[in-house]
């Protein structure tokens, strides 16, 4: 028993420090913001990077799971007579969870691990010490203009996986199961809002700070060489993953509040 | 043992009882150090004494437990990250492996603190690095990546970014390190020739002997966290001291069986 209250302690105490380090970073890149000088070069660089690099990975996630999900709700739907719901399902989903959660989390796996490791070997490699010598603070240098890339790239990234999952879902329905593409497309645009869009890329934004300050903060905290960068870029992702996940219930609380499905001007 | 060297006037770096802790172990124990102006100063230990932790202290890229470091008169202890911008700029280091930056060439790598200064031309970004890498004899080189260039042209390259922007004083973390003689000898050369075009004050961490006894004005010798004697090569060398005799001539006090 008192095994246990010792690991719920230790594991609390870890929990709070990690949280107060990345609160730390979180300060550190708003004075960067404020007092650094701007690296358009370094972002635009990240763009490319993040945000062009990624789409494959995106397009293919949100083509076969809008495909997926139109086909599984097509069976049940039609038996219940209530083929005309697909459309407005599938699309209320992309929007709203599935393209920003299943779009943060392929982005965690491919951008999170990778900033990690570039900026965990950095600092063990002592090229981090290099800069700090250089008078160029980590911060402005290195995280600065990858959290711009990606809070930039995620909201486009995500429009992306909806609009090919949406595609991917019109493809299926239509061809596979032979339904009138016109009924197909009225149903779902006239169930879908601008809000319901909205609230996907806002959540791509918030996903995108999270990936990134998540992921840098492991690199730069990375220790003991090959071991420590592999360990900091898995937490990258298991941390980044955990978070969207979580952060994304109290998020869809939070924007429905403020834009309540079914509100919107259809 | 006594500070056997007394010229201390107008010195670049002072520090006064620094004391580092990492966990449980103290590896600087109250270490008192003068680097006079102009002149090369050699910190010499075993390995693990903490003489990369000291240099490390002396740009700022550790914080110390207690204690106080003046860098041209000025005390940079518990000064911010961003507050030290101005006293690194005075201070250039070169990394025991040379840190260079894996993504960019090498004439990018050297003329990096130069762009950070906010110089954009790109004919006189160019113009820069070959004059320094001629220096240090890799102008040839300027294109490639440092993946592709040996442990001792890496060394000479980040010798290079080091005092691009003529930095008033440059730290050398081992710099024969790891090297075959000949090459750590061409490091020992450029040290002095650096030191005499540049006006440079160098500090430079090694366990080398040979190097110490070629580029040293002043030998500082950090033993159990503290300077154990603080001299020059020559009085260090008439020592009669066991301990500094075994270091000097390499020998453990083990007997052989």
């Amino acid at each position: 028993m008192g095994g246990f209250i010792k690991l719920l302690g230790q594991l609390t105490l870890g929990f709070f420090r990690w949280l107060g380090q990345l609160t730390d970073l979180v300060i550190e890149m708003g004075t960067a913001i404020v007092r650094g000088r701007p690296r358009f070069n370094l972002t635009g660089h990240q763009i490319v990077s993040v945000g062009f690099g990624s789409q494959l990975v995106v397009i293919v996630t949100g083509a076969f799971t809008g495909a997926v999900f139109a086909a599984q709700s097509y069976f049940k739907f039609s038996d219940l007579g209530l083929a005309s719901g697909v459309g407005p399902v599938v699309s209320i989903a992309l929007c709203r969870e599935l393209g920003p959660v299943l779009t943060g989390l392929m982005v965690s796996g491919r951008v999170g691990a990778a900033m990690a490791a570039e900026i965990g070997t950095m600092k063990v490699t002592e090229q981090v010490d290099a800069l700090r010598s250089m008078g160029v603070h980590p911060v402005d240098y290195l995280v600065i203009p990858r959290a711009i890339g990606l809070m930039f790239s995620m909201p486009l990234l995500v429009a992306e996986a909806i609009g090919f999952g949406l595609l991917a879902s019109h493809v299926l329905i239509v061809w596979h199961f032979n339904v009138p593409s016109t009924w197909y497309d009225y149903h779902v645009v006239a169930n879908t809002a601008l809000e319901d869009i909205a609230i996907g890329m806002i959540k791509g934004f918030v996903f995108g700070a999270l990936i990134v300050v998540i992921s840098c903060h492991q690199g730069l905290k990375a220790t003991n060489g090959a071991v420590g960068v592999g360990r900091g870029t898995t937490a990258a992702v298991v941390q980044s993953s955990l978070a969207i996940l979580i952060t994304n219930m109290f998020l869809s609380f939070l924007l429905n509040y403020f834009f309540p499905l079914g509100s919107g001007n259809y | 043992m006594a500070d056997t060297r007394k010229n201390s006037s107008n010195p670049f770096v002072q520090i006064s009882d620094l004391r580092k802790s990492f966990g449980d172990q103290e590896v600087l124990r109250g270490v008192s150090l003068t680097i006079p102006r102009g002149e090369t100063t050699v910190v010499l230990g075993q390995s693990g004494e903490g003489k990369s932790v000291l240099l490390k202290h002396i740009n700022g890229l550790l914080t110390p437990d207690s204690g106080s470091i003046l860098i041209d008169g000025e005390e940079i202890v518990g000064l911010s990250e961003r507050a030290l911008r101005p006293t690194r700029r005075k201070v250039g280091i070169l990394f025991q492996d040379g840190a260079l930056f894996d993504s960019m060439t090498v004439a990018e790598n050297v003329v990096f603190p130069l762009q950070e200064e906010g110089i954009r031309d790109r004919k006189v970004l160019l113009e820069r690095a070959r004059e320094v890498l001629s220096v240090v004899g890799l102008e040839e080189h300027m294109a490639k990546m440092p993946i592709n260039i040996s442990g001792g042209m890496r060394k000479r390259v980040a010798l290079a970014r080091a005092v691009i922007n003529r930095p008033e004083c440059v730290l050398y973390d081992e710099p024969t390190a790891g090297l075959d003689p000949i090459v750590a000898d061409s490091i020992d050369h450029l040290i002095r020739r650096l030191e005499h075009e540049y006006e440079i004050t160098s500090i430079v961490v090694t366990h080398d002997m040979k190097s110490m006894n070629f580029v040293a004005d002043h030998v500082a010798v950090l033993r159990g966290g503290k300077i154990y004697f603080h001299g020059t090569p020559k009085e260090l060398n008439a020592l009669h001291d066991e301990t500094i005799q075994n270091f000097i001539h390499g020998r453990s006090g083990e007997s052989r069986s």
